[in-house]
């Protein structure tokens, strides 16, 4: 398990301890059983179809990567399980068998933009790593800037796990945009923020704004680097929320010191959301769970007011975050109320949509 | 005028790219010349030296420690390298493929040992007040380009190393042995030069190059358990490029490495520039298979 995930397990596992403790779901005690997916898309589909197959768990809360939810999908759908993916992704998929409550495309990056444009910004460097997300959000983000009458000043990729950014630097440089769209994965956003800082633009003069960069990540990354730069995400640490005072408390309480993001309280909210949906069909079975989980009215987890919708992802709110020298995000935006998650962007992906 | 500082600015990145390759590839350009020995650990010597410096800036602040890392990256990955040498590589001579093997499992030892001393997320040295800033350079064309202080300190101590190199193999009695046993291992051998002590020193030497490599790349990279995986690839490609055992053929296929990629990114993307790369080292290798420094030696012409 990444680091990363350790996290989420440890929040989930909270979840089920406090439903456990206060009566468990239709009189029997929720048992977790737990796998390691070992960060191996072949693992994970492996380990999703023993867990449905010879343990005959009711239901699945995890995946990490797109390239291990795209792995267990088959599983899912083969062997008619239920997974609650924590993450946000790239969108573009859309499965019976799989709950979404990580953020879709139009519920982190999108709403970005939303924020960006009202910040008057009119010029556009789009960076990321190799992989299908960035590859994806720019793709989407490339269609809604243009679209809306802005420039995209450039577009730039490094191989996952890159560090050198001498050129990227140097071609930022050149290309007098106003902010930077980051979707670097890990490691390389050290070496990136490293590097603009030798050469002199630090967040403080040249915006930037991260997709993949939560209170971990800018712990291990060092706030000094990042001081300044914005985070968008449905979750932070800081949400003045009593629901997620409460999380952080009982979290805080458990593993001290530790920091909570967003894939975390996704993972938390999960476990309460299938608990409810539940009780609501009276029932294990897991086609009735999940039409009971589309159907449950909004309810407040910590991440605000958010419900699944008959797409089966989750309708939640947008929010920016300003990196401060503590480490902590100040909630500097967020948007006009829950987001209701589209998995297909109709800019991007004309004429898809999702049928469940 | 932005068309210019572009280009200029990449010109010096092919530069300060070349400069970060020969760093890595140099002792790999030593060990390989000169014994054949395939070290697939020569990455993890890189780790080792960038997560000393880390040590060494922990412990007496970031201006002192890392000069202090930087000797001690290069005598801390030497040591090791003589105690690999000294306890595995020797045993192991003439069979190159259990060499491989052997160095290989070394190299995730020591990377899951990292993983398991420091963590999976990198650490990270910042760069001492005096390497932190950035010279501007004005009045010309080249207006609103600025060159990092850490890279120009990257050049220059990667210029220093290959001249103490050279030198070494040039102008010191140990040198003249390298060379003796580089040209002929049997004939040296028979003349009473003690070969052994020479592998032990050269691979030694080349490890040591590799950890100060690590502790220079720490400046602009954040040191993590695979640092090093990211640049075995490109030292192998330099040291095959050169043409095996010549410093002068390393020395070229670095800069020609790192104006090749730097000119490619004006135009493409890092990882389609990769691509243009490891195309341009097939075709070139098919026209000079011994690289670009073909150097004589009765140890490569029996391989």
């Amino acid at each position: 398990m990444a680091i990363s995930e350790v996290t989420v397990k440890n929040a989930t596992l909270l979840a089920i301890d406090q439903i456990n403790a206060s009566g468990g779901v239709l009189g029997k005690q929720i048992v977790p059983v737990i796998e390691d997916g070992a960060s191996d898309p072949a693992i994970f589909a492996q380990k999703a179809q023993k867990l449905i197959q010879e343990d005959g768990v009711v239901t699945v809360f995890g995946g990490w990567t797109s390239a291990s939810r795209k792995a267990m999908l088959p599983v899912f759908e083969r062997f008619h399980g239920l997974l609650w993916y924590p993450v946000q992704f790239e969108g573009n998929e859309c499965s019976k068998d799989i709950m979404y409550s990580g953020a879709q495309p139009n519920q982190q990056i999108l709403p970005a933009l939303d924020w960006a444009k009202q910040k008057g910004y009119k010029s556009y460097f789009l960076l990321g790593s190799d992989y299908v997300f960035p590859r994806t959000a720019n793709l989407i983000l490339k269609k809604h800037i243009t679209h809306d009458g802005l420039t995209v000043a450039g577009e730039e990729y490094v191989p996952l796990g890159g560090t050198d950014f001498s050129a990227i630097v140097n071609k930022i440089k050149v290309a007098h945009t106003d902010i930077i769209f980051n979707t670097l994965n890990g490691d390389s956003n050290v070496s990136f923020f490293k590097q603009m800082a030798a050469a002199g633009l630090t967040p403080s003069k040249l915006p930037v704004m991260s997709f993949s960069i939560a209170e971990p990540e800018a712990k291990a990354i060092g706030p000094s680097l990042l001081e300044g730069s914005y985070a968008a995400w449905n979750y932070f640490e800081t949400l003045p929320d009593p629901m997620n005072k409460k999380f952080v408390a009982a979290y805080h309480a458990k593993y001290p010191g530790q920091p909570v993001d967003d894939p975390m309280a996704h993972g938390y909210l999960d476990v309460y959301v299938w608990a409810a949906a539940v009780k609501k069909a009276g029932t294990f079975n897991i086609d009735k769970v999940r039409k009971a989980a589309a159907t449950l009215s909004y309810a407040d987890y910590g991440l605000g007011e958010t419900k699944f919708i008959s797409n089966q992802s989750l309708e939640q709110t947008a929010f920016v975050g300003e990196l401060q020298p503590s480490g902590e995000f100040k909630i500097i935006w967020k948007s006009s109320g829950p987001v209701a998650p589209i998995p297909y962007d109709p800019l991007s992906f004309p004429g898809k949509a999702c049928t469940i | 005028m932005s068309e210019s500082v572009l280009v200029g600015g990449q010109l010096f990145n092919a530069i300060s790219v070349a400069s970060i390759l020969l760093l890595a590839a140099l002792g790999l350009a030593l060990s390989f010349g000169l014994m054949r020995v395939i070290n697939m650990a020569h990455g993890e010597m890189l780790m080792m030296g960038g997560y000393l410096t880390f040590v060494c800036t922990q412990i007496f602040g970031k201006g002192t420690g890392f000069l202090v890392g930087l000797v001690v990256a290069f005598i801390g990955t030497a040591l090791f390298g003589a105690l690999m040498e000294a306890t595995l590589i020797r045993r192991l001579y003439g069979r190159p493929l259990d060499t491989l093997l052997a160095t290989w499992g070394v190299s995730l030892i020591l990377q899951q040992a990292a993983r398991s001393i420091f963590g999976p997320i990198g650490v990270e040295v910042t760069a001492p007040a005096w390497l932190s800033g950035s010279i501007s350079i004005g009045g010309t064309v080249l207006t609103g380009l600025s060159i990092p202080e850490v890279r120009i300190f990257i050049i220059a101590l990667a210029a220093v190393v290959l001249g103490c190199v050279t030198l070494l193999i040039a102008r010191t009695r140990i040198g003249m042995y390298v060379r003796a046993v580089h040209q002929d291992r049997a004939m040296a051998d028979a003349l009473g030069t003690d070969t052994r002590w020479v592998d032990l020193v050269v691979f030694a030497l080349g490890t040591g190059v590799a950890g100060l490599a690590g502790a220079a790349l720490s400046l602009i990279a954040p040191v993590t358990p695979t640092v090093g995986q990211g640049y075995i690839v490109y030292a192998f490609l330099v040291v095959i490029l050169g043409g095996l055992g010549s410093l002068t053929g390393t020395l070229l296929a670095a800069i020609i490495v790192g104006v090749f990629s730097a000119t490619a990114q004006i135009w493409t993307s890092v990882s389609f520039s990769d691509v243009l790369l490891l195309v341009f080292v097939i075709v070139f290798i098919q026209f000079r298979p011994r690289g670009i420094a073909v150097s004589r030696s009765r140890a490569l012409d029996e391989a």
